[in-house]
């Protein structure tokens, strides 16, 4: 199983230009909300056309510029699971299962039979999808596409409409859907998501893939700003080399020391984790005067004058940071993130 | 001799039907349109825009002996001017915009996600537009028919343009209505009035209650 996409599309406000393989995993695109992700799934889908590009999957052309091939979406057999999930509402759960399955009679009913076991839908065959809930609905439409002959799964955005307790449920759920399919991509925002779900995360800002790779390298290693603001890391200062070992951070005001910096360096950055308190002075280790501090359900998060923010766990510190006292912060040069732009 | 009444119900329920299906076929044709969309928009509402007695002069033009369909249908012996087809040309051409217009939103206001999601289904496009389409729009559709309907029965000056005034033949209620008042006869142009606000009353119980059933 393996998909090929390479597709440029001029937006009103940006060109979409992206370029990609997946081969049997499930990929996911990070980016912020009007980054181009889901444009990017709509194009594959054949629901939105590109100005051009290629798209191959399975060896089948569904698009192709240059030799003017642009399969429909009912040809392309690419299931899509909406972020509304986009249900019929005229017809039933079993009709909404069925009203698209492939083969027989007899194949659409067992088809109709397993799915509906498989999604614990059972029961709510003749409900209508206003009767149902925000999971049931998910589930409906994501038994919908297993019964079509869909060879590849998109989904956009999953989980943005549901509570967090029936979120968890479905990802459970879901984790077993993507063993059905060999390849699968999913559109997010949320990085916690996409680091449980996938196997390669690609970064997507303003139209273009900044970072492609398997999400363990793309998380510890974010090569961008906006792929660093979207993997958690939100602690980014403007920064200049000033030595061969020396960075000078200008939001912060604070010269760190750190191994083999670029000379090219623009920005750095460090998980608000990754920050720790120390009882005395030392390499990188800086006296910072608390701001403000928030109470978060496990961690307390401690603003500090300098705009760093560190997360501190509840647990290991039962001690609660007092505003305008000073700690001494360290900040480990092996977790600081070096940014090129 | 059909009675005023008679005619009137004739040629409403007629252009009612036939304007049901030009409406929701223009409207399905427009939103598919690449281009020319506003032009051809901007044709089947102008008859909506246009005093009626210049539709009906226009019907006449294009109808009569010396117009482009006159002059065809002429070869096989047939005349619409003056004839209760003519009441029912007349009132098709007025009512179809309120019929596609009407359509064409309850289109337009369905969730394109759930069109999109039926094509990466597999689901044609003919499929889509039976199943889909129009049982979600049912009932933007039903509001354009009740429209096409009142409108029908109340069609009067393209009606007179073009099928005249022709008692027993295409007099229908309005027509009659303003013969009575012409004549002095208020007593039968009240007679009449009562007899066709009867008419819009009783059809608009009979649609309301179809929506209920319909809408559950």
């Amino acid at each position: 199983m393996n998909l090929d996409v390479r597709i440029k599309k001029i937006l009103r406000d940006f060109t979409l230009n992206v370029e990609f393989s997946v081969r049997d995993e499930v990929f996911a695109f990070l980016g912020a909300s009007g980054a181009g992700k889901s444009m990017t799934l709509k194009i594959i889908a054949g629901i939105e056309t590109p100005d051009e590009g290629r798209i191959i999957l399975n060896g089948r052309t569904l698009f192709d510029s240059a030799k003017k091939i642009n399969l429909p979406p009912q040809a392309r057999r690419v299931g899509y699971l909406f972020q509304n999930c986009a249900l019929f509402p005229n017809m039933t759960v079993a009709e909404n299962i069925s009203f698209a399955a492939s083969g027989t009679a007899s194949e659409k009913i067992l088809k109709l039979k397993k799915n509906l076991s498989r999604f614990k839908l059972e029961g709510l065959e003749n409900s209508y999808p206003h009767e149902l809930s925000g999971g049931q609905v998910q589930r409906v439409a994501l038994a919908r596409i297993l019964a079509s002959h869909a060879q590849l799964l998109l989904l956009d955005e999953p989980f943005s409409a549901l509570d967090s307790h029936l979120k968890w449920q479905l990802e459970l759920e879901l984790a077993e859907v993507f063993k059905i399919y060999g390849v699968t991509i999913l559109v997010s925002h949320d990085r916690d998501e996409v680091f449980r779900l996938a196997d390669k995360v690609a970064v997507i800002n303003v139209g273009k893939i900044e970072a492609f790779g398997s999400k363990h390298e793309i998380f510890r290693q974010p090569p961008t700003v906006a792929a660093a603001l979207l993997t958690g890391c939100q602690n980014i200062s403007a920064a200049k080399k000033i030595a061969d070992d020396k960075i000078f951070a200008e939001d912060w005001q604070l010269t760190l020391t750190v191994k083999k910096i670029p000379d090219d360096l623009k920005f750095i950055g460090i998980r608000a984790c990754d920050l720790k308190q120390t009882s005395a002075a030392g390499e990188n280790i800086f006296l910072l005067k608390v701001s403000r501090v928030i109470e978060d359900t496990n961690s307390f998060i401690v603003l500090f004058e300098n705009h760093i923010h560190a997360e501190v766990d509840k647990s290991l510190n039962s001690t609660f940071p007092i505003p305008n006292s000073s700690l001494y912060i360290c900040l480990p040069a092996d977790k600081i993130i070096l940014l090129r732009g | 001799m059909d009675s005023p009444l008679f005619i009137t119900l004739k040629t409403s329920f007629a252009a009612t039907v036939i304007t049901f299906f030009l409406g929701i076929f223009f409207a399905y044709a427009v939103i598919n349109l690449k281009r020319f969309k506003g032009l051809a928009d901007a044709v089947l509402t102008l008859p909506m825009i246009l005093p009626p007695t210049v539709v009906g002069f226009f019907l006449l033009l294009i109808f009569g002996k010396r117009g482009v369909v006159g002059k065809f249908l002429l070869q096989f012996d047939v005349s619409l001017v003056f004839t209760w087809q003519a009441a029912v040309i007349s009132a098709v051409v007025v009512s179809l915009p309120l019929m596609y217009r009407t359509t064409r939103g309850a289109f337009e206001q369905l969730d394109r996600n759930i069109i999109d999601a039926a094509r990466t289904l597999g689901v044609s496009e003919s499929k889509i537009f039976w199943r889909i389409m129009l049982p979600n729009a049912r009932f933007g559709i039903l509001a354009g028919t009740i429209l096409t309907f009142t409108r029908a029965t109340g069609e009067f000056g393209a009606t007179m343009m073009f099928a005249g005034n022709i008692p027993g033949q295409t007099q229908t209620m309005s027509t009659a209505i303003y013969a009575a008042v012409q004549a002095n006869d208020y007593d039968l142009a009240f007679l009449y009035t009562i007899l066709l606000v009867s008419c819009s009353i009783i059809f608009i119980i009979f649609i309301s209650s179809a929506k209920l059933i319909a809408g559950k």
